[in-house]
């Protein structure tokens, strides 16, 4: 086990105020130790969503402290998290979000262009299995293909954290699995600290450790002591 | 109010930013069709209705000395109903306080009471009482320009006599709405003025007892004006006719009907130009929203609204943004089309001004502009009222992109990926692409259209007073002078070089062709009044034959080595014919020139001159006005240098209100363009562009991203605007170009710049409005929803 990539102090958020108010994080306090595959399991409205995106600098907290290493995030501006995104987190979303209008290979190079100390688009796409694809459009490909060029986006840049917000969501469990061996094997070869949101809790099998939310706080967390590849887990 | 007009209403003011960009495209075109029919009505009925009240003449003609007993012949002309003879000279005036000297045109009036024709307005004073010598009415811009009222007198130089004329009057003409002096390019009242004095005054003081030497002619209904011309033509001819003519050679005719040209040109350009881009920017927005609102739409349906109440629906919409364009034009057209009219009554001098914006004025450019936003929203509308309620429930089809020319020559490996999305864009809705270029390359062309007259004018007045007219004053003699006479002119104080010139009035025939005119005899190698080739250079006139002007080889189909027959027009029947030797440059009249030695042998008489060119000392210039102002022989004169100045100052205010009206609807295109352009394009694109920002990319590289395509769609349209522009330019010319100036097609490359910086300023500062949104863009909203 390496250093601490994430520690988050009484962590809140809240949305509106007075009466309409909304707790979103209630106090979360968290160490993730980096390098390491960390699943965050809860249910819908637990939080969680909202924990991964101020730990990737998308959001901003209403009280308490989050760290990236020594960086403190919540002491950042707008201007301060852009750059903290571009230079350690690689994101992957439920919807991919790729740009329609891209091919694989473009869609990976928007980041490559940016970025400090980039894979090549090539060379990002071959990890994630899609060497073939390439030159293919979003529309042209599956769904599970489309989440694997989003992680093929996300990793180019040789991100410090993959932040993976529901990736099997949209997705059937035999697609969902390659996209799944695909973030294990990021974190395998790259040592990528890596979270995965989902309301899946089979899925919890592949990680080093699991957090448990509900109502906008850390419930409990656990080492697996025995990790399986994500082909021996279904749903 | 029923629910879906609320949410119309709602959308409207969630819309406002680009309802308001669309209206104010719509109501430029409002604008400019109300102020074209509103001032083109209120000229055109001011014009009919004060000729028709004050019996402005058919037909004109001027003589040498026509016996007062031709009256009769001449109304026995079959179709002439009335006519009104009368003595017409110039006079050269002195002004008390005006250094310079001024010109006069001399009009007589009858004995009695009124002219039969051309009658005058009379606005203060009297006319002057029979018999009283010296007794005279002048133009009301005259009086006004010199101070001058009734009782208040001012010399001139009349017949060889300087004598004191006293102001019983002051009056308008319907000859003179628009009165220019000799030498002069517009109007210098306080230096040219028009003076009326009774017939038996006139002819004694210009020899003319008996006599007359101008006719005006009313025709009767149905009469033929070709007919009637050449019978008096024909009448005139033993008197020294000059040749008549009609209305259109009438110099305040011709120029209020080259401005009511104008006006309708203006009216059939620009208010389609605009309609059509609001009309495309109704359909870009409302195409848009429908895809916005496509679940809505299907929810409608399934709720039971039919096609035709969701149509309906769209259309209102559309009719809404255009209605707030229609007010916002009817407000602006109407201060402007005041605003013109008072520029119309300051310049032009009409008793009256029948000036109302009829209700089917408004009601033709609002409707036109209502009709331009229907069909703009015709396409967005259909496809929402054929949507299928199922089909609209469900989430649209995936944008489809597909590998295009670049791709395969395998460019768009090494272009940036903002890009290569601008470009597949582009090439995905090629017609919004191209739509939205050519309304951009209006901007520019609108810049330059409205810009190049500047460049025209400078280089007109260049050539023609630096190249051609180099003289500071040129003198009329009452009578051709001998060398011995020019050498007096030498002799004045501040001159320092004289040459002559011979004006021989003519009527020129080519083929079919006819042209009234006169040949302009100069000494060969003139070094003050020079002819010029079309590179500005001078031309040294052959020994023998005719240098034409442009326009005048043009009006009689003249190419160099056709002979062109010139009737002289001094009664003595003489017919010259003359080869055409050269074609050369010459902006303003028609022009036949020729060496004045050659002209004067082939007019059988000796080395006469009708007038002077002169050089001045201008340190001496006071005195030699004084001088000129006292001689005897000179009948008229004109001063180029104040005729430039003039000419500079009062076109130069009309410029600096014409470029700002071009600049402004240059403005409103660009801004209504880009913006809506750009916003659309954040809209479509806000989910692609929160993830950019979401993978690190700042606020500015996203505005980039976002406004590449536009930004390309801007750069691309300038070399099409300046196309444009050039072609707009070259078509407004054939409407300004006439008898009396012949306007070259240039345009400076400062010009071009103007177009290219107002077009890209305009559009950048449009892009930054929309970049300010942005900042807004909801990173996590987006990411957590489906497209």
């Amino acid at each position: 086990m390496s250093d601490l990539a994430f520690r988050t102090e009484q962590l809140t958020k809240t949305y509106g105020s007075g009466n309409t108010a909304v707790f979103a994080l209630r106090g979360a306090d968290l160490s993730l130790p980096g390098g390491e595959m960390t699943v965050l399991l809860g249910h819908s409205g637990s939080g969680k969503s909202t924990l991964l995106n101020i730990l990737g600098g998308l959001d901003s907290a209403t009280s308490g402290k989050a760290f990236f290493r020594d960086i403190e995030l919540t002491r950042l501006g707008d201007n301060g998290l852009t750059r903290f995104r571009r230079d350690h987190v690689g994101f992957v979303f439920q919807f991919y979000n790729l740009v329609p209008s891209l091919t694989a290979r473009e869609n990976v190079a928007l980041v490559t262009e940016i970025a400090r100390n980039p894979m090549t688009p090539e060379e990002a796409l071959d990890r994630v299995g899609l060497s073939a694809r390439m030159d293919h459009f979003p529309a042209q490909m599956s769904g599970g293909e489309q989440q694997r060029v989003a992680i093929a986006r996300a990793i180019a840049k040789r991100p410090n954290v993959l932040l993976c917000d529901e990736p099997t969501g949209a997705l059937d469990s035999k697609t969902g699995i390659t996209v799944l061996e695909a973030l294990t094997r990021i974190n395998e070869d790259l040592g990528t600290t890596t979270v995965i949101i989902t309301h899946n809790a089979e899925i919890q099998r592949i990680a080093h450790g699991v957090l448990f939310m509900a109502d906008g706080r850390i419930t409990d967390h656990k080492r697996n002591e025995t990790r399986v590849r994500p082909s021996e887990v279904s749903w | 109010m029923n629910a879906l007009d609320r949410k119309l209403l709602r959308d409207f003011r969630r819309l406002w930013a680009q309802a308001l960009a669309i209206a104010l495209v719509a109501a430029a075109g409002v604008m400019t069709l109300l102020v074209g029919i509103g001032t083109y009505r209120a000229l055109y009925e001011t014009r009919t209705a004060y000729y028709d009240r004050y019996s402005f003449a058919d037909v004109f003609a001027t003589a040498i000395r026509a016996p007062n007993s031709l009256t009769e012949r001449i109304l026995a002309i079959p179709g002439v109903s009335r006519i009104d003879t009368r003595v017409q000279s110039s006079a050269v005036l002195d002004i008390p306080g005006l250094i310079e000297p001024a010109s006069g045109l001399v009009l007589s009036i009858p004995d009695r009471g009124e002219p039969v024709l051309n009658k005058l307005v009379l606005m203060d004073g009297k006319l002057p009482a029979a018999g009283e010598p010296d007794s005279v009415v002048i133009s009301q811009a005259f009086a006004e320009a010199n101070g001058f009222a009734p009782g208040d007198s001012f010399s001139a130089t009349m017949g060889g006599v300087k004598r004191t004329l006293s102001i019983s009057g002051i009056v308008l003409s319907p000859e003179y709405i628009y009165s220019i002096g000799p030498g002069q390019m517009v109007p210098d009242n306080r230096r040219f003025g028009v003076i009326w004095m009774r017939y038996s005054e006139a002819a004694a003081i210009f020899d003319l007892n008996g006599a007359f030497n101008s006719v005006s002619i009313k025709l009767a209904r149905g009469a033929s004006e070709s007919g009637v011309i050449e019978a008096l033509d024909t009448l005139l001819k033993p008197y020294g006719g000059r040749g008549a003519h009609g209305r259109t050679q009438q110099v305040s005719y011709a120029f209020l009907d080259s401005e009511l040209v104008q006006l309708e040109g203006m009216s059939a350009t620009l208010p389609p130009i605009f309609l059509a881009v609001a009309a495309f920017l109704v359909n870009m927005t409302l195409a848009r929203l429908v895809a916005l609102e496509r679940e809505q739409i299907g929810l409608l349906k399934a709720l039971g609204y039919g096609p035709i109440s969701i149509a309906w629906h769209y259309v209102k919409l559309s009719l809404l943004i255009a209605s707030a364009g229609v007010l916002i034009g009817w407000v602006v057209g109407a201060w402007a089309t005041h605003g013109m009219a008072a520029l119309y009554a300051e310049f032009y001098k009409f008793p009256f001004l029948l000036f109302q914006i009829s209700p089917d004025t408004y009601a033709i450019s609002g409707g036109a502009a209502l009709v331009a936003a229907v069909l703009g929203s015709l396409q967005a509308v259909m496809s929402a009222a054929r949507l299928s309620p199922a089909v609209a429930m469900a989430p649209p089809a995936p944008a489809v992109y597909k590998r295009f020319i670049l791709d395969r020559l395998g460019v768009t490996r090494y272009l940036p990926q903002g890009i290569n999305m601008a470009l597949r864009s582009m090439i995905r809705r090629p017609w919004r692409a191209v739509l939205t270029l050519l309304g951009i390359s209006l901007s520019s062309g609108l810049v330059i259209a409205g810009l190049f007259v500047e460049d025209s004018l400078d280089y007109m007045l260049d050539a023609q007073y630096f190249h051609a007219q180099r003289e500071q004053a040129t003198v009329g003699f009452a009578h051709p002078v001998t060398p011995r006479g020019l050498e007096s002119v030498s002799r004045l104080p501040g001159v320092i070089k004289v040459e002559p010139m011979r004006a021989v009035a003519v009527k020129f025939y080519h083929g079919t062709h006819t042209r009234l005119g006169s040949i302009e005899g100069k000494p060969n190698n003139a070094d003050l009044d020079r002819v010029i080739d079309k590179n500005l250079n001078p031309v040294s006139l052959p020994p023998s034959g005719l240098a034409l002007s442009n326009a005048m080889a043009k009006a009689l189909n003249a190419r160099v080595g056709d002979k062109i027959k010139a009737h002289l027009l001094d009664g003595s029947g003489k017919i010259l014919t003359l080869p055409v030797t050269d074609i050369v440059q010459q902006f303003i009249g028609l022009g036949a020139n020729m060496d004045i030695t050659a002209l004067n042998r082939a007019l059988g008489q000796p080395d006469y001159a009708d007038g002077a060119y002169l050089l001045i000392d201008t340190d001496k210039t006071e005195a030699l006005y004084a001088a000129i102002k006292a001689a005897p022989g000179i009948a008229s004169v004109s001063l180029a240098r104040e005729a430039l100045y003039q000419l500079r100052k009062q076109v130069g205010e009309n410029l600096g209100i014409n470029r700002t009206i071009f600049v402004t609807l240059a403005v409103i295109i660009v801004f209504g363009v880009v913006y809506n352009t750009a916003r659309i394009q954040l809209s479509e694109q806000a989910r692609e562009l929160a993830s950019l920002r979401v993978l690190g990319f700042t606020k500015f590289e996203v505005s980039i991203v976002l406004l590449t395509e536009v930004g390309l769609l801007t750069l691309l349209s300038l070399p099409l605007g300046w196309v444009v522009g050039y072609w707009a330019s070259a078509g407004m010319l054939t409407g300004v170009s006439s008898d009396l100036f012949t306007f070259p097609l240039v345009i400076y490359r400062s010009t071009y710049a103007w177009a290219t910086i107002v077009t890209i300023v305009a559009a950048l500062i449009s892009a930054v409005i929309v970049q300010r949104r942005v900042a807004g863009l909801d990173m996590i909203a987006v990411l957590k929803t489906r497209d």
